[in-house]
């Protein structure tokens, strides 16, 4: 057998509290198509960043054609003839395609002071040539379709001589027939020899395009298998195959005397979500399952009002609502906590006491708009002190707080304002272990006292142990709905990777 | 991703006196206010620095000078304090102010209209301009700095057209000197400008800490996008703000053309750069979320102090934008070291 054309052993990564990859090995034949798959977080994108250079290794070995390389900037990884195609497009949309393709390294004219368009074009309709492209490089990237982005950004990537390709979820963004010119061009270059990884959530094209499977999972790897003897099933339960987290399932299931507080009809966003319906019960844990991009976040924005639906219609305790504006939300008493607290939670350069009041300020202020501290104070006091938020006091800046007391600043936020429908976005991302249990302890007493939760959830065994019962989504659709009692890892996957099907009226 | 340690603030529950509960809040508002000390330490250096230097400095009448020409500047500084603080920023006050003025001398000189609806109507005419501010900003989604450098332009024009490019004075408007310049409080030659900086000084602080106003203010600056998802109506509150500071604008406006006897339409412009500079010094941080009124007092005491004192010391006036230009750069780097952790 010949040498691999890129093999890595032996990959480890840690971050601050995080190790993101521990001994991970993959080898990449020069010819072949190598998907890696993987659920959230398993570590598939760190470790393509190692491989392009933007993270640095902790130990590892990885060798081209058998030479033992170090990567440890971008420009090393180009030189290497690494190339990546990251999942955003890096293109500036002001430059003509010739312009991006060649950005940093223009050829000159005029003593090294300006650039040769003439031969920059050159190049770029020689490069196009070369791999069947019919796109004109002096179009501005601005007029370009997504998927002809696409292209341009294969094309960079080819540019630098790469043989080695790595695509990020090249799929996400193009359509079918755009996705089927995709695998042409990826089926060409394998033809000459390139070596593509290929990561992708579209467990489906995986088996039309790749070769072989590698499948990672929290970090480290799990197995290798050559796609033509991978079933899909198989792969999902490698990827999924976790153990419950310690503690047993407290929830009963589907309580059909509840209750419904709200009910979301034929919800639809412009591609994003599809008819999307489903009922929350009064006291109920609704969790939801789906891979990244199934519409789960996408549906908790609109109804908590940070974006809006084309279609469909909201009841809340059988009143049709709008809900036009986050305000909107918090007036009805929903609230959301979004699986990025930093970004859309939190106000991280002011205190806890801050960040509680947030939402409920205006509660404890008179006719002019000033606030009576006291009454405020020791409602943010409560709430800190029910949720057992650990601060050194309320005016410690929230920063400086743990990712599960940062969770819980945002809960008693909401709960100041008196919210009964909470909306969790993966509420134990980034959270380590003993807090988890504490959040979900949480959950379930909020939802002993009457509040009706909403659970997004990408890992399995919270939602199986958590929820009541399981809206499954895939592709902007409800694919099914499961009693969470009855429900395993498999049944729910199966639900998540059922493109095309549809699911009805969730009850 | 599997957790290893994480570091957690671990020290018992909400107020319970640990080690760090003793130490943290104490020491946090040590480093917060330490922009502020800064700042107020070197007022101090300044004005013994210029004592020493000439020894007229430290004269009552120079010492009331300096707060009288601060006061305009100081007023526009205080309202922008919480434009700055929702990350926004605020060009048109200079010529806004003088589009008040002006309006105020055709109101009282020319409509012989009572000089308390005069008054009124230059804070009205600021307010207007903030407000406008606040709707192509929060609901047009113009970037604040184009939408106010718009504004000044306008505010510019306005004032020059309506006041016909000559200036204003109100020598036939009986007591409206009075407004910047009376001696309120008796046996002590302190303009009345001068108390009305204080008075809206107290005011400002009172709205950043303790009204819904200043609170949201912090809660945009720190975190738009946090702040609506908690649903607070950003915009609305966005428009709020550079209404109260086109308010501000207004008492500015009425106040300078009462220490000038005259609205001066081609006066004005500058007058913004100073009000942010006297901000920034004061340690409210241009990104947003952090700022105080007591610090854009003394911000606005500094360079008020630093072209008195330079012009004081004879040095000509191209030297004492070059100093005020070098303060700034250091109140900022000074601010940028703090937060460097």
């Amino acid at each position: 057998m010949h040498e691999p054309l890129l093999s890595l052993e032996g990959i480890s990564k840690g971050f601050p509290g995080v190790q993101a990859l521990s001994d991970v090995h993959l080898e990449l034949r020069a010819g072949e198509v190598h998907a890696v798959v993987g659920e959230n977080g398993a570590g598939k994108s760190t470790l393509m960043k190692l491989l392009a250079g933007i993270h640095q290794k902790d130990a590892d070995v990885i060798r081209i054609d058998g030479r033992e390389v170090d990567i440890d900037s971008p420009r090393a990884a180009q030189e290497l003839g690494i190339s990546i195609i990251h999942q955003e497009f890096s293109l500036m949309p002001d430059l003509t395609i010739a312009e991006n393709i060649y950005i940093g390294r223009e050829p000159r004219t005029g003593l090294g002071l300006l650039v040769d368009d003439r031969k920059l074009n050159r190049l770029a309709a020689d490069l196009f040539a070369r791999l069947g492209i019919e796109l004109d490089p002096r179009t501005r990237v601005a007029d370009l379709l997504v998927a002809q982005q696409q292209v341009v950004e294969i094309a960079k990537a080819l540019s630098f001589d790469a043989r080695i390709l790595i695509m990020d979820e090249p799929t996400a963004a193009l359509t079918e027939s755009e996705t089927a010119n995709l695998f042409r061009l990826i089926r060409d270059l394998r033809g000459e020899g390139t070596g593509v990884i290929y990561i992708s959530h579209r467990l489906g094209e995986l088996k039309e395009i790749s070769d072989r499977i590698t499948v990672l999972r929290d970090g480290e790897y799990v197995d290798t298998l050559p796609t033509a003897e991978a079933e899909l099933p198989h792969v999902i339960s490698l990827m999924v195959g976790r153990h419950l987290a310690a503690g047993s399932r407290t929830r009963q299931g589907p309580q059909t005397d509840r209750p419904v507080v709200l009910e979301v009809r034929g919800l639809g966003d412009k591609g994003l979500l599809d008819d999307v319906s489903f009922d929350l019960c009064e006291g109920e844990i609704l969790g939801f399952a789906g891979l990244v991009g199934a519409g789960r976040t996408e549906t908790a924005r609109i109804l908590c009002g940070a974006d809006r639906a084309d279609r469909g219609q909201i009841l809340l305790r059988g009143r049709p609502v709008k809900i036009r504006t986050p305000a909107d939300a918090a007036r009805l008493r929903i609230g959301y906590l979004s699986e990025d607290r930093k970004r859309f939670g939190l106000m991280l350069d002011q205190d806890v006491g801050f960040n509680i009041l947030a939402s409920s300020l205006a509660d404890h202020a008179n006719a002019l708009g000033f606030i009576h501290d006291g009454p405020a104070r020791r409602s943010a006091q409560t709430y800190a002190e029910q949720l057992r938020i650990r601060t050194p006091s309320l005016r410690s800046e929230v920063r400086t707080l743990s990712g599960g007391n940062q969770q819980k600043v945002i809960l008693a936020r909401w709960l100041a304002r008196d919210c009964d429908v909470l909306i969790f976005d993966e509420p134990t991302r980034g959270i380590d272990v003993g807090a988890k249990e504490e959040i979900y302890e949480l959950l379930d007493r909020l939802a002993g006292e009457g509040k009706s939760i909403i659970m997004i959830s990408s890992e399995l065994p919270e939602v199986l142990r958590m929820a009541d019962r399981i809206v499954v989504m895939c592709e902007g659709k409800v694919t099914g709905v499961l009693d969470g009692a009855a429900a395993d890892q498999r049944t729910v996957m199966e639900y998540a990777t059922r493109s095309g099907a549809h699911g009805g009226i969730a009850r | 991703m599997k957790q290893v340690d994480t570091a957690e603030p671990d020290s018992g529950d909400v107020l319970r006196a640990g080690p760090r509960g003793v130490l943290g809040p104490s020491w946090n508002l040590v480093r917060r206010q330490l922009q502020q000390v800064l700042a107020f330490a070197s007022l101090i250096v300044l004005v013994a620095f210029f004592a020493i230097a000439n020894p007229n400095f430290l004269t009552w009448s120079n010492l009331s000078g300096i707060l009288l020409s601060t006061a305009v500047i100081g007023i526009l500084a205080l309202g922008t304090t919480f434009v700055i603080i929702t990350s926004g920023i605020e060009l048109s006050l200079g010529t806004g102010m003088t589009l008040a003025a002006v309006m105020t001398g055709v109101m009282l000189t020319g409509w012989g209209l009572p000089l308390m609806v005069g008054v009124i109507g230059g804070v009205l005419t600021g307010a207007v301009i903030g407000l406008i501010n606040g709707l192509s900003i929060a609901v047009l989604k113009i970037p604040p700095f184009i939408a106010t450098l718009a504004m000044m332009l306008i505010a510019q024009g306005l004032a020059l057209v309506i006041s016909g490019t000559a200036p204003i004075y109100f020598t036939d408007v009986p007591g409206f000197t009075d407004i910047a310049l009376a001696s309120v409080i008796p046996g002590v030659r302190l303009p009345s400008a001068v108390l009305i900086l204080f008075a809206l000084t107290a005011i400002a602080a009172l709205i950043l800490a303790k009204s819904v106003l200043g609170r949201y203010s912090f809660a945009i600056g720190s975190n738009e996008e946090a702040a609506s998802l908690s649903g607070i109506a950003v915009r609305k509150w966005k428009i709020a703000v550079y209404t109260l500071s086109g308010c501000f604008m207004g008492i500015a406006g009425v106040v300078l053309a009462a220490r000038l006897n005259s609205a001066q339409p081609a006066l004005g412009i500058g007058y913004e750069l100073q009000a942010i500079a006297a901000v920034v010094i004061g340690g409210t941080s241009l990104q947003g979320g952090k700022g105080s009124i007591i610090g854009t007092l003394i911000g606005a005491l500094i360079v008020g102090t630093v072209t008195n004192g330079l012009r004081i010391m004879s040095i000509p006036q191209e030297w004492q934008s070059v100093v005020i230009g070098l303060v700034i750069l250091a109140a900022v780097y000074i601010d940028i070291l703090r937060r460097g952790r």
